[in-house]
């Protein structure tokens, strides 16, 4: 590995306000980390947890799930189902000492670009200092 | 305070004696019991019609040869029992039942659930070496003296919901002194009682929550906590679940054997789960070597994911794991701790709806807000 450490996160975004949210700031110029790596999905809803495990499994950092705020989903409930999902995986994470704090979840409106730049730049500042994930360089998985 | 029937034999000929009666005067189209095969070629589970097939049945014997919720989802998946039939099943193969029926893989109609308060199973491979037919002596006097049965299975030492709060009759075992000559049944439901009116036997009252079931309740407790003491999985991490799961060579029998799993297909076995050499590339890049089969972790975490909240902890796939991964020790802490999550007893009543696909606006509202 390279000695310098530049952490690699995955941001699930839903499609009608976090991801929205994200092209605002990106139209707005704000800075935001470049060790995301964004991919988008209709909603916080189709975040299956599996994806979240497998993430992590192939060596990601961190994982952020993006979502309307609670009772503004595109589809009505999405984001509530997340809500429950995210409680899953973090007990789930918990259970085997898995870093928990690597995963999070954060509620972005279409209009929130500054809180998405500051809510992106904060986790990754936080997941460098955590330090590189042990996943990264297990063979035996 | 429920209606207690007393059978004048041991809890083995009472029980059938029930079964028997159930059949013969038509209260009842089937029974589905153990029964040996051949003469003690083997046991399994059996639907009954005649009566004179229950010489062989054996409904207490301490085997699992299968969790019967599997099989009773399997009978009703298209449509419900037309007739009634006895069930005589585990605490835990009827909290499986009931899970399998909240996911509507299963009908509830026409069943009447016989069970009893459940001292626990060998595993399976004693009825491979022979081992089974010598330890039941042990079993019954230790039931009687509401002892620990140390070579049970680990799920069934470390059970603590032993009573079957869904049944509609239950023979009581543990701290029964005298089992081997009176049969205590309870009749739970009224769908109980209508079915066992007019046997022979003398009708009381008794509470079914005695001081031998708190004393088990306790012992069962302790030795829960010892078991997950030792399995110490929460302070390992990425290490921990390597030394427990990277010696499985990718049989999947656990999920196949686990009642919860029930998807004719499952996600592991699928398409998108072939590994491709082109997807391990910069895996390969990295780290310079690769297990193979490969997502074995990636396996057992994602079938945490789907079943946790409903494993109702009967440690099938802990006995038929031929590499000795002590699957439901893992599946039942991690278990514990997301169904504590969401306030949820798996199997325990068929209206509580399985906590995902439903959510509550006022709940968890600290989350994402940060």
């Amino acid at each position: 590995m390279n000695d310098e450490y530049t952490p690699r996160i995955v941001g699930f975004l839903c499609n009608w306000c976090s991801y929205t949210g994200a092209d605002l700031a990106g139209v707005s110029r704000l800075k935001v980390p470049p060790s995301l790596r964004i991919i988008r999905v209709m909603c916080s809803g189709r975040i299956d947890p599996l994806f979240v495990l497998k993430a992590f499994l192939k060596g990601i950092d961190g994982v952020m799930m993006m979502g309307c705020h609670p009772g503004e989903c595109h589809y009505q409930k999405g984001n509530y189902n997340a809500r429950r999902r995210f409680i899953l995986l973090q007990k789930i994470l918990e259970a085997f000492d898995l870093e928990p704090e690597r995963l999070g979840i954060w509620w972005v409106s279409a209009s929130e670009a500054t809180k998405y730049a500051k809510v992106t730049t904060e986790f990754a500042k936080e997941i460098e200092k955590i330090g590189p994930s042990p996943v990264a360089n297990e063979i035996f998985l | 305070m429920s209606k207690l029937l007393k059978i004048n034999k041991g809890v083995d000929e009472g029980t059938k004696a029930l079964l028997e009666y159930l059949l013969e005067k038509d209260k009842v189209e089937g029974v589905i019991t153990l029964k040996t095969i051949n003469a003690n070629q083997g046991i399994c589970y059996s639907l009954i019609t005649k009566p004179e097939e229950l010489k062989d049945a054996v409904p207490l014997i301490p085997y699992m040869p299968n969790n019967e919720g599997k099989l009773l989802s399997r009978l009703t998946l298209r449509e419900p029992l037309a007739d009634p039939i006895a069930v005589v099943a585990r605490p835990c193969e009827l909290r499986a039942f009931i899970e399998l029926v909240k996911r509507n893989q299963g009908s509830l109609k026409n069943y009447l659930f016989i069970s009893h308060t459940c001292p626990g199973v060998y595993p399976l491979e004693t009825n491979v070496n022979g081992s089974l037919e010598k330890k039941i002596s042990q079993y019954w006097n230790k039931t009687k003296n509401t002892e620990l049965i140390q070579d049970t299975r680990p799920a069934c030492k470390s059970c603590i919901h032993f009573i079957p709060d869904n049944a509609d009759i239950i023979v009581s075992l543990i701290g029964e002194a005298d089992l081997d000559n009176n049969c205590n049944i309870f009749l739970s439901t009224n769908k109980g009682e209508e079915f066992a009116a007019g046997i022979e036997g003398e009708i009381g009252e008794k509470e079914l929550e005695s001081k031998e079931i708190n004393l088990m309740q306790n012992k069962r407790e302790e030795e829960r906590k010892k078991l997950f003491e030792e399995t110490n999985i929460e302070t390992k991490g990425i290490e921990g679940l390597i030394e427990y799961f990277g010696k499985c060579i990718g049989c999947h029998g656990c999920s196949n054997v686990c009642p919860i799993c029930y998807c004719n297909l499952c996600f592991f076995d699928s398409q998108p789960n072939e590994t491709q050499p082109s997807w391990s590339e910069s895996d390969l890049d990295r780290k310079g070597a690769l297990r193979l089969p490969s997502g074995t972790i990636f396996y057992h975490l994602g079938r945490l994911a789907h079943i946790s909240i409903s494993c109702i902890g009967c440690g099938m796939c802990t006995d038929v794991c031929p590499v000795n991964i002590p699957i439901s020790t893992i599946f039942s802490k991690v278990g514990e701790s997301v169904q504590k999550a969401f306030d949820y007893s798996p199997g325990m009543d068929v209206e509580e709806p399985v906590p995902f696909g439903i959510y509550k606006e006022e709940e968890f509202t600290e989350i994402g807000e940060q």
